[in-house]
């Protein structure tokens, strides 16, 4: 049995077949990071379009395509891999775990979500990319000629069940998983953020599961939901969408926030203010994040009753935002505080989202949102709380993280450049568009006339757009770099507070060789405090039993895809086809047993914990 | 009686007694929590949709509650078939815990073919399609929905009870039943509001 453990493996099959989180994590990292460069490029081409009034650079019918796969990318297929990549990498760790609790479940899910992303940007090459907006609505969707949107129907249809299904795991990993003493009160911001997170997941992916099952059916089989002359009602489709959409603004902000208060109490080398209060304010943002999705429907005109209570629910959700924002003051307060590139760009977040949580609440007051409505000042706002929340959390994370994931240390020269070009470019881009939009120019349209005092700030909105984009790429060549000739890293090179930072970097495969004994809140530093080399051992050494990887969620992956794809062009029989394969794949995850393997306690490195 | 069989030793609640098994038990709930939210998007849906008949045949005069009682007992017999299979897992005995899946799968299918009936009804008597109004699109939806939902259980059970028939019972196969007894005591559920919501409310709504 122990030969199975040590058979040296073909790389590319091991990449393919692993269920380890770690791997997994990277693999959620590295195709996040291509579809953020990917959305990105598309950014820039749409603030090339608007450079210039009445600019004919890609053309309308383009322009459509682009800020649709621009907002459909960003949030999809960059910001949610992203997140699962760092939850994937980090939260095991942080509690303790070995594993999670369900690996094949793991990798079927990011096999999901990637061939989703490629299935959703496949029309880019066959007769034209989705142009409905980002959001869908019908009967633009419904009605749009081609197969752009069926593209972006079935793309997110096969990526949205990767996630949830990520999302489950998540919740049975924190609940079950947890190392011995790990109380749910002493778990790390991140732990519970992405706890909460994966809560939000399960309860509104499925909303967006049926509302885009919907609008396929209107498009593939001729049913009648959003096609008002048979009696349908397309309103349906926008409720279905918010109440999904919204709460994925929380499912992304969340995680973000959770880095932000590791990153802010290691740096200011103080217990992070108010910790009880983080994570009561965190589940209160995840509960009334399902209570406001009408405030995305203001104008549709469902009356001043049910627009005061939404508007209602949503100031409120500034209340516990507040106390998060208050509580990373005070962390710092006080504290010895250091800023390496991790650091500023959590302390750039602050002001940053401030401001958008500032225009959120005026575009929370009904008859305002009238006058905001469709306009440019929507994108600053949102363009605030994504890029200055979560773009900031993830930057934040990765220069954080990039040592116990890779066991290098990024450039912090490097790094620092990239957070001053990036800070001042994105401010740069969206802080003209809030007047941008209070002189009226509407979102999603490919160009202005001159003469409307719009010239300058779209002119400086395009600067700051490149800005952002060099900035990326010195963030690239960092990353290259370090993947070279990167310094190492040891196991806690930021002398941080929590679980991951004891053990070596990279983590072993295992993770734990004994699971730990947590012996309060920000368990290492506890020990390190007490003059401990390393974590108490909650269990002898003994044999570390493990998951046997699989090449059946891949396939189960490619099956829904052929579907998907020939489903598209009427091609029935092959579509039937794509789900016999993966049915096929089910039937035999579930006749085949998988018993896992043991790795022996003798071939343990010494000491264990000590991997290297 | 196979007393003996009863005589070899399973913890109490032998679906949970290992780590995997606690995992799979709860992670199934959460599951079904999301199947949760599934089945309220499509019955919101319908309920904005259901007098949406575009001139064509109302739910009053499509619906035969005599059909839909006889498919609604079917499949609340099955519910308790499976109840008296989830005993029989917890007190051990394999092979009474397999007859009463058998029924309770049988009773699924019985169940399946009336609703299979009862759509081909519905479409070659009178012109009720998924196309000829928004109220049809809804119905089929939810309704077909959960019908997929009785297919996938049905197929479900059949690979369990093929696979692990010679093996018997132990804390690695007990899970696995037990997960399908949950699934089936859901689609159960659902079924309940789909008679209240779609049929009662369609004729005397």
């Amino acid at each position: 049995m122990s030969a199975h453990a040590y058979k040296k493996k073909n790389p590319v099959w091991d990449w393919l077949t692993t269920v380890d989180h770690k791997k997994i994590g990277i693999l959620y990292l590295a195709s996040g990071a291509f579809f953020f460069l990917l959305g990105g490029l598309e950014a820039i081409l749409l603030r090339v379009q608007l450079l210039y009034p009445e600019f004919d650079f890609v053309g309308a019918e383009t322009f459509n395509q682009l800020l649709t796969m621009h907002g459909t990318t960003m949030i999809f297929l960059a910001a949610m891999p992203l997140v699962f990549g760092f939850m994937n990498a980090i939260v095991p760790l942080q509690i303790g775990a070995r594993d999670v609790a369900f690996p094949f479940v793991n990798s079927l899910g990011f096999w999901l979500f990637s061939l989703g992303g490629v299935l959703l940007n496949l029309g880019w090459f066959m007769g034209g990319a989705p142009d409905a907006g980002w959001t869908g609505y019908a009967p633009l969707s419904t009605t749009s000629p081609g197969n752009g949107v069926d593209f972006y129907v079935l793309g997110l249809q096969i990526s949205g069940i990767g996630t949830l299904i990520g999302g489950i795991n998540f919740l049975v990993t924190i609940i079950n998983m947890r190392a011995p003493g790990m109380t749910f009160m002493r778990m790390p911001l991140f732990t519970w953020s992405s706890f909460i997170t994966s809560g939000l997941i399960l309860f509104a992916f499925p909303a967006l599961t049926i509302g885009l099952a919907l609008l396929m059916f209107d498009r593939l089989f001729g049913s009648q939901f959003f096609a008002a002359e048979a009696g349908g009602n397309p309103i349906i489709y926008e409720h279905l969408f918010w109440i999904f959409g919204h709460p994925e603004v929380y499912i992304l902000v969340l995680p973000a926030f959770g880095i932000f208060s590791e990153i802010i109490a290691t740096f200011a080398r103080k217990r992070l203010f108010g910790y009880s209060a983080m994570v009561f304010a965190t589940a209160l943002i995840g509960f009334l994040g399902f209570m406001v999705w009408v405030h995305h429907m203001f104008t549709v005109g469902l009356g001043p009753i049910a627009n005061s209570i939404f508007a209602v629910a949503t100031m409120l959700i500034a209340v516990p935002t507040g106390v998060k924002i208050f509580n990373w003051l005070f962390t710092m307060w006080g504290g010895k505080v250091s800023f390496p590139t991790a650091n500023l760009f959590a302390v750039g977040f602050i002001p940053s989202f401030v401001l958008g949580g500032m225009t959120g609440v005026m575009l929370s007051v009904p008859p305002a949102d009238y006058q905001y409505h469709d306009s440019y000042f929507v994108v600053a706002h949102f363009h605030y709380v994504i890029v200055g929340g979560v773009v900031f959390g993830l930057f934040a994370g990765m220069y954080y993280w990039w040592p116990k994931i890779f066991g290098t240390l990024l450039n912090e020269f490097l790094g620092k450049l990239h957070f001053w070009l990036f800070f001042i470019g994105f401010h740069l881009t969206f802080f003209p568009m809030h007047f941008l939009g209070l002189m009226g120019m509407p979102r999603r349209v490919y160009t202005y006339l001159s003469g409307q005092s719009l010239d300058e700030a779209n002119f400086a909105a395009t600067i700051g757009a490149f800005l952002m984009g060099l900035a990326t790429i010195i963030m690239l060549w960092n990353i290259i770099q370090t993947s070279i000739k990167g310094k190492k890293a040891g196991n806690d090179p930021w002398d941080a507070r929590t679980l991951e930072w004891a053990i070596a970097s990279p983590a072993p495969e295992y993770n734990f060789a004994q699971t730990p004994l947590v012996r309060g809140l920000d368990a290492w530093w506890l020990e390190k405090r007490a003059g401990n080399k390393a974590m108490i051992a909650a269990e002898p050494l003994d044999d570390i039993h493990m998951p046997d990887s699989s090449i059946l969620p891949l396939v189960l992956s490619i099956g829904l895809f052929i579907a998907a794809l020939a489903a598209m062009y009427s091609n029935w029989v092959i579509a039937i086809g794509g789900l016999v394969i993966t049915a096929v794949a089910m039937i035999l995850r579930s006749v085949i047993d998988y018993h896992g393997y043991h790795i022996h306690k003798e071939d343990l490195p010494d000491e264990g914990r000590e991997g290297k | 009686m196979k007393s003996n069989e009863a005589m070899t030793k399973l913890p109490a609640n032998p679906e949970r007694a290992t780590l995997e098994g606690k995992n799979k038990f709860l992670g199934f709930w959460f599951f079904l929590g999301g199947e949760t939210v599934l089945f309220a998007s499509l019955f919101g849906v319908y309920l904005g949709l259901r007098n949406a008949t575009n001139g064509g045949v109302t739910s009053n005069e499509l619906f035969e509650l005599p059909l839909v009682f006889i498919a609604t007992m079917l499949l609340l017999s099955s519910s308790l078939t499976s109840v008296f299979a989830t005993m029989a897992l917890k007190t051990n005995h394999f092979k009474r815990m397999i007859g009463w899946f058998v029924v309770t799968g049988l009773l699924g299918l019985a169940f399946l073919g009336l609703e299979i009936y009862e759509f081909n009804h519905y479409v070659h008597e009178y012109g009720h399609t998924i196309q000829s109004s928004a109220w049809g699109s809804a119905f089929y939806t939810l309704v077909g929905t959960h019908g997929a939902h009785v297919f996938v259980g049905i197929s479900w059970i059949t690979i369990l009870i093929v696979r692990n028939l010679r093996r018997g019972m132990d804390l690695y196969t007990a899970p696995k039943f037990y997960l399908f007894a949950l699934y089936w005591h859901f689609i159960d559920v659902v079924w309940i509001f789909i008679f209240t919501v779609v049929y009662l409310m369609g004729k005397v709504g």
